[in-house]
């Protein structure tokens, strides 16, 4: 048997598309397994703290400059593409360059964090242990090396003994910033908030014509204290300003110049490539502590995304409260109440079609009519004293849940539904003959029996609900929010205020944030996160539904 | 026994309270769920009741309807302040008059004209129809301007009006001989006003007058003034009955009366004749010509009633040529006056038999033709918020009218069809919902946005169905249960990543790297298959004993690295592949080379992307279409000596195709409907190209952009809830062909 006619024979079995079906499968499973792995290492490296070199650089220009930076990424690009961009390689002789991303800091004294060096252009690379990397409260990273520590404008420190002084002054300085946090957020933004309720207390006494002298009198007095209030935590915080102020210090960056900053701005320092591994383990987790529990800095581009976990959350449990009563109930008329014919059949149809129209659109339909009707509606009738500014007739907490709770209700509705049809007849009939009512049943064998399936359209609908963005961004979803939905002033749960998101922080900081490259490992950390909850919680009610299709093949036998 | 009596009582009262108490379940129940299907219902409703108003025509009311007084002179120009409580009418004999445009009451009257001169003209010299020019009737011109003053005095709004002569009270001599002028029209900039009169003999003079403003009161004073006979003729020797100059001060229209034209431009600070041209039929008279808002339309009416709507249009050789865009039929009457909306596109026109037309250029819409009245409307005022207009009648009465015309801008055609925009050479599909400038044109046509979805959609199908559909048929009929088991969970977390990480990865990720490795991406369509195929024939040509270590039905599984090595080798490769065949740059090439534009972010991105979350949604349905054949049917051929892949195409399929189809259908409603992924992954520009390295704009996506910005209750506002309409309608119809075709397949399988 020849080859070629092996190859014929091959060819007419069949066989070929066969394989050809199995590569699509296979090529979409790693699709999927490379794109999640693809998340996970770009975002674990986030917290990674890679090593600083000092290079010794060529310019296009034959200025040979001394830049620090870590690599963040490496590529294989042909000259060709280099020289059409603009760049001199004219004495470069290989047709295929490798380009180095590196990230600077000095924003403040560079103009931008990050910039491109080419291979064949460096002349010298070290990684020098001494050289430091500061987090700031703005302008971004800082890298170079710690000259002098200052207090008062005294030298304190200089040379090598500065690192420790430095190191202990920061300790000081963030325990004094939380402090400050604390004072600034918590003690003074409720008395601005109880001033705020005391105005819209005044204004609505005055639309009522309730406003009597003794009433604005007793305001008054309420104003008073709160003000005396004020000025002593004003006077607290400015002592802590001072404290906090004290220190300065003095570091060379690059290009050899010195800069001294107030320590004040100091969130945290360290020095990549004195640390081994296991002290760069230590500082991967606690960057993924500060990113799991800190609010942002810098236009979201650093530090963490609390609020938007938090907002996540408050929300998805928010629409989990609109979402499962009525679904259930729905579910329950269609099944067991409803004449089943063509109309419950229709339902049935559409209701399960709705699952599949675009978010956006209820996101249209939220703004439209929750926001605009019923919420302004709403602050006509019950807050004419915040007039002109809506309380209600904007989008925030409440009308972003309802509306994801409509757009997951479809999902809600199908899971009970089905749960409910594979629990046997025999059930229902066993109880029926003991006597119970159709509502008894229900109540104490049909509903506890689809609790489980219950639980899985609500999971399901949960997952679904922390992925959605689109209807958000209509509905009540900001970049950046004031305040948390949930605090400490009466009465605690705002369902009126704007909150963060971690689907939309994903758009907003990777294609709204004026620093795009700075601020892309954060983006693939929040991914990560957003990803892990949604698989998470997927995962959960496939095996709720699993455990759910065991238990019913149990009692069918 | 009592106790029994007691017992049975209480028995009998637990029963009816259980018995009530499911009653009140039941309709409990009843009443919730019917109300939550209510509830979804009503979405589909509420979007339509924000929708309807569009197209709704237009209503106007007579609010009042009063003599004038009979000793007044002719009305030569009338305007109304913004909310229309005031009107000012100037009279022939140079007076003035405000009145209060309730019951025609004056409140103010100055005489313009103390040396008693008689205004034969009046045109009007700014955009919002508050400055007039008076053409007099003995050589001179006088340059007004109304102004109302608003105070709040008791909280009662308050309005003083009075007049400001932008160019001094005296009126600049224009014509020496003094001829009178019988058509001018003119305009005041910051630093000079033009004038162009018509002298009674048909002469036409250019007045320009150089302002200097002074630098601290603001003050503006005449530097110098200077007339100009400019040379024109118009048709033959006939007398221009109309003129008009743009704001710009560049274009001069000179219409006669038989429809005979001339345009002027001005060149190198000369006026110059641009074209000579006809504007109406031969036999048609024109009887009145305005500006439409923004002062490139010229409106032209006929003594039959018809409006013409002409503009200037760039030709072949770069020169500008008016060009009749459009008409509109009025009834058979000739047209006494138009006046034009200040704010939009769209004018009101007076005829001699009565009739008042309500139209609007770009939709192409008559929003309302009625007659009000039995003489002729010789002069029209719409107030500058359009809500209503005063209408002067040759039978000296005054008519007050308001007018609820909230959305003309839209019509079927100028949602659908190409419309020709101002300063547009030809009729295009565009749309561009806003801009910084007042008098903009808003271009509200749906076709590109839908084209972008289609477009979008169309990409990512073609990513999507060979892969879905080949992988779930794999996944039903060949693959081993084992393995089955760890693909389909896979799948479905597939189908619930979220669109926004998605979007995110295809717009920072994969949308840099493919156009970094353009050539890798080719070489992997054209590699791949050969490389799947290669294995598979090498799989097939080894010892019997090493085949059996892997049974059938794990074939994924041993491609993975033969498709993970031709994936490196590809991209490895593409540098190379870059630098032998395309001057190292193969997106540049393609722009340069091919003339095809090459976007970063371009349907290729979104395809891929979208595609990938699409998948999902086709496999899971396809895969059960296939799974749920009934084994007998395929035992039965392969009992018969088929090959299995012989089964699966003869058999199989042909009975799973409609659920198949089904699958598609679904996965294509999602792609239409997708938000985030064309968000982040394209520019959004609505472009109508099927160009695959372009972007463009879906309908969802501009929803999400321009949602948040529009105007509640705004024509945009409508606009983009009429899209969102488009999209839940297009959606469920899919999904519902979908879900019924599923249905039967269900029921001829339980047959089968």
């Amino acid at each position: 048997m020849s080859n070629e006619k092996t190859l014929k024979t091959w060819w007419k079995s069949g066989s070929p598309w066969v394989w050809l079906n199995a590569a699509a499968v296979t090529l979409s499973m790693i699709a999927v397994i490379g794109l999640l792995a693809l998340i996970a290492v770009r975002g674990l490296a986030h917290f990674w703290a890679p090593d600083v070199y000092e290079f010794r650089y060529e310019e296009a220009d034959g200025e040979i400059v001394t830049l620090y930076g870590s690599i963040r990424d490496t590529e294989q690009v042909t000259a060709a593409r280099l020289r059409q961009a603009g760049m001199q390689l004219d004495d470069v002789e290989s047709e295929f360059v490798d380009r180095h991303l590196i990230k600077m800091g000095n924003r403040d004294q560079l103009g931008s964090d990050f910039r491109f060096i080419v291979e064949p252009r460096i002349i010298e690379r070290s990684t020098p242990t001494d050289i430091v990397m500061v987090e700031r409260t703005e302008w971004g990273d800082q890298t170079g090396f710690l000259r002098e520590v200052l207090e008062n404008s005294e030298v304190i420190a200089r040379g090598a003994e500065a690192w420790p002084e430095f190191e202990q002054r920061i300790a000081r300085v963030v325990e004094l910033r939380e402090k400050i946090n604390e004072l600034e957020s918590d003690e003074i933004g409720a008395i601005n908030y109880t001033l705020e309720q005391l105005r819209l207390e005044e204004r609505h006494l005055e639309l009522e014509g309730e406003l009597t002298d003794a009433r604005l009198a007793e305001l008054e007095s309420r104003r008073a204290e709160l003000d005396e209030r004020y000025q002593l935590l004003l006077q607290d915080l400015n002592a802590l300003y001072e404290k906090i102020n004290r220190d300065s210090y003095v570091m060379e960056v690059q290009g050899g110049i010195d800069v001294e900053l107030p320590l004040a701005r100091v969130v945290r320092a360290y020095q990549p490539n004195a640390m081994g591994f296991f002290g760069k383990l230590g500082f991967w987790f606690e960057k993924l502590w500060e990113f799991v529990s800190e609010e942002p800095r810098e236009a979201n581009t650093e530090g963490g995304v609390f609020p938007a976990i938090f907002g996540t959350v408050v929300m998805v449990m928010l629409m989990s409260v609109f979402v499962t009563p009525f679904g259930v109930i729905a579910a329950v008329y269609l099944k067991e109440y409803a004449r089943q014919g063509a109309v419950t059949r229709i339902i049935r149809i559409a209701v399960n079609n709705l699952a599949g129209v675009p978010s956006i659109v209820y996101g249209v339909f939220g703004l439209g009519f929750f926001v605009y009707f019923l919420g302004g509606n709403i602050d006509q009738l019950f807050y004419p004293e915040a007039s002109p500014s809506p309380v209600f007739g904007t989008p925030g907490l409440l009308w972003s849940s309802l509306t994801l709770a409509l757009l997951t209700l479809p999902v809600v509705i199908v899971a009970t539904e089905e749960g409910l049809s594979r629990i046997p007849r025999s059930l229902r009939e066993g109880s029926y003959a003991l006597g119970a009512t159709k509502a008894e049943t229900l109540w104490r064998t049909v509903l506890p029996m689809a609790s489980p399936a219950m639980m899985t359209g609500l999971i399901l609908a949960v997952a679904r609900a922390a992925g959605e963005v689109a209807p958000l961004m209509l509905v009540g979803v900001v970049k950046l929010a004031p305040s948390l939905p949930i605090d400490g002033n009466a009465p605690f749960v705002h369902l009126d205020r704007k909150f963060m998101h971690l689907g939309f922080h994903i758009y907003d900081v990777g294609f709204q944030s004026p620093n795009v490259e700075a601020a892309r490992p954060l983006v693939y950390a929040t991914a990560l996160l957003l990803v892990a909850i949604i698989i998470i919680l997927n995962l959960a009610a496939v095996r709720i539904r699993n455990r759910l299709r065991e238990k019913y093949r149990a009692l069918e036998n | 026994m009592k106790s029994a009596a007691d017992s049975l009582a209480a028995t009998d009262a637990r029963r009816r309270l259980r018995t009530l108490k499911d009653l009140v379940i039941r309709h409990g129940v009843t009443v919730g769920g019917i109300g939550v299907i209510v509830a979804i219902v009503l979405i589909f409703f509420y979007l339509l009741l924000v929708v309807l108003p569009l197209f709704e025509p237009a209503e106007m009311h007579l609010a009042t309807d009063y003599a004038l007084p009979t000793d007044d002179a002719r009305t030569v120009h009338l305007s109304t302040e913004e909310q229309a409580e005031i009107a000012a009418r100037y009279l022939a004999n140079g007076e003035l008059v405000f009145f209060r445009t309730a019951d025609g009451e004056p409140v103010a009257r100055e005489n313009l004209l103390p040396g008693g001169a008689r205004v034969s003209a009046a045109g009007i010299s700014d955009l919002a129809g508050d400055g007039v020019v008076l053409g007099l009737n003995d050589g001179r011109i006088l340059p007004t301007r109304v102004e109302y003053a608003i105070s709040y005095p008791d909280n009662q709004r308050h309005l003083e009006p009075g007049i400001v002569y932008p160019l001094g009270s005296d009126p600049i001599v224009v014509d020496a001989q003094g001829r009178a002028i019988i058509a001018v029209s003119g305009r005041i900039n910051d630093n000079a006003a033009r004038f162009v009169s018509v002298l009674e003999d048909g002469d036409v003079v250019l007045t320009e007058v150089a302002l200097e403003t002074h630098f601290l009161s603001g003050e503006t004073t005449i530097a110098e003034a200077t007339n100009q006979s400019l040379d024109v003729r118009v048709g033959r020797n006939e007398l221009p009955a109309f003129v008009l100059m743009d704001p710009l001060q560049e274009w001069i229209y000179l219409v006669a009366e038989s429809g005979d034209a001339a345009v002027l431009r001005r060149e190198a600070g000369e006026f110059v004749i641009n074209e000579r041209l006809r504007l109406v039929e031969n036999g048609r008279r024109v009887t009145a010509l305005r500006f439409l808002t923004g002062g490139i339309s010229l409106l032209v009416g006929t003594d039959r009633g018809r409006i013409l709507q002409w503009f200037p249009v760039r030709d072949d050789n770069n020169d500008y040529r008016l060009q009749q865009i459009r008409s509109f039929e009025g009834p058979d009457s000739p047209v006494t006056d138009i006046a034009s909306e200040h704010r939009r596109k769209g004018f009101l026109v007076g005829h001699a038999n009565g009739v008042l037309g309500v139209h609007y250029t770009t939709s192409e819409r008559t929003l309302i033709e009625r007659k009000i009245a039995d003489a002729p409307l010789a002069r029209i005022a719409i107030s500058p918020r359009a809500n209503s207009f005063l209408v002067a009648t040759a039978d000296n009465r005054m008519q007050l009218w308001s007018i609820d015309n909230d959305h003309p801008e839209i019509s079927w055609s100028a949602l659908w069809g190409k419309v020709w925009y101002e300063s547009y050479p030809e009729p295009e599909y565009i749309w561009q919902s806003s801009s910084a400038s007042s008098d903009f044109e808003p271009k509200f046509s749906l076709a590109p946005l839908s084209f972008g979805t289609l477009k979008a959609a169309f990409y990512a199908m073609l990513v999507a169905m060979p892969l879905a559909i080949m992988g779930a048929i794999f996944t039903a009929y060949f693959m081993t249960p084992s393995l089955r088991t760890m693909v389909k969970p896979t799948v479905e977390i597939m189908e619930a990543l979220p669109t926004v990480i998605l979007g995110f990865l295809a717009g920072l990720w994969l949308a840099p790297l493919m156009e970094q490795s353009l050539a890798a991406i080719f070489l992997l369509l054209l590699l791949l298959p050969i490389g799947i195929l290669a294995t598979g024939f090498a799989w097939s040509r080894l010892p019997s004993s090493v085949r059996h270590i892997v049974p059938a039905g794990w074939e994924p599984v041993l491609l993975v690295l033969p498709i993970l090595l031709v994936g490196w080798l590809c991209f490895a490769m593409n540098g190379w592949v870059e630098n032998t065949f395309f001057n190292g740059n193969l997106p540049q090439w393609i722009s340069n080379e091919l003339g095809i534009g090459y976007d970063q972010r371009n349907a290729l991105v979104v395809g891929v992307a979208m595609g990938f979350a699409v998948i999902p949604n086709i496999f899971s349905i396809a895969e059960d279409a296939v799974f749920g054949v009934p084994r007998h049917l395929s035992d039965g051929s392969l009992a018969l000596g088929a090959t299995p892949w012989q089964t699966l195409v003869r058999v199989v399929l042909p009975t799973a195709s409609p659920g198949i189809f089904s699958g598609v259908m679904i996965g294509f409603g999602r792609a239409v409907g997708e938000t985030m992924i064309v968000l982040m992954a394209t520019g959004n520009t609505p472009i109508m190209d099927m160009n695959i390295f372009e972007g463009m704009r879906t309908l969802s996506a501009n929803i999400a952009v321009e949602m948040g910005e529009s105007e509640l209750g705004s024509s945009h506002y409508r606009v983009l809830f009429l899209a969102a309409l488009v999209l839940f309608l297009f959606t469920f119809l899919f999904n519902t062909a979908a879900e019924v075709i599923r249905q039967r397949l269900r029921r001829k399988y339980s047959a089968i």
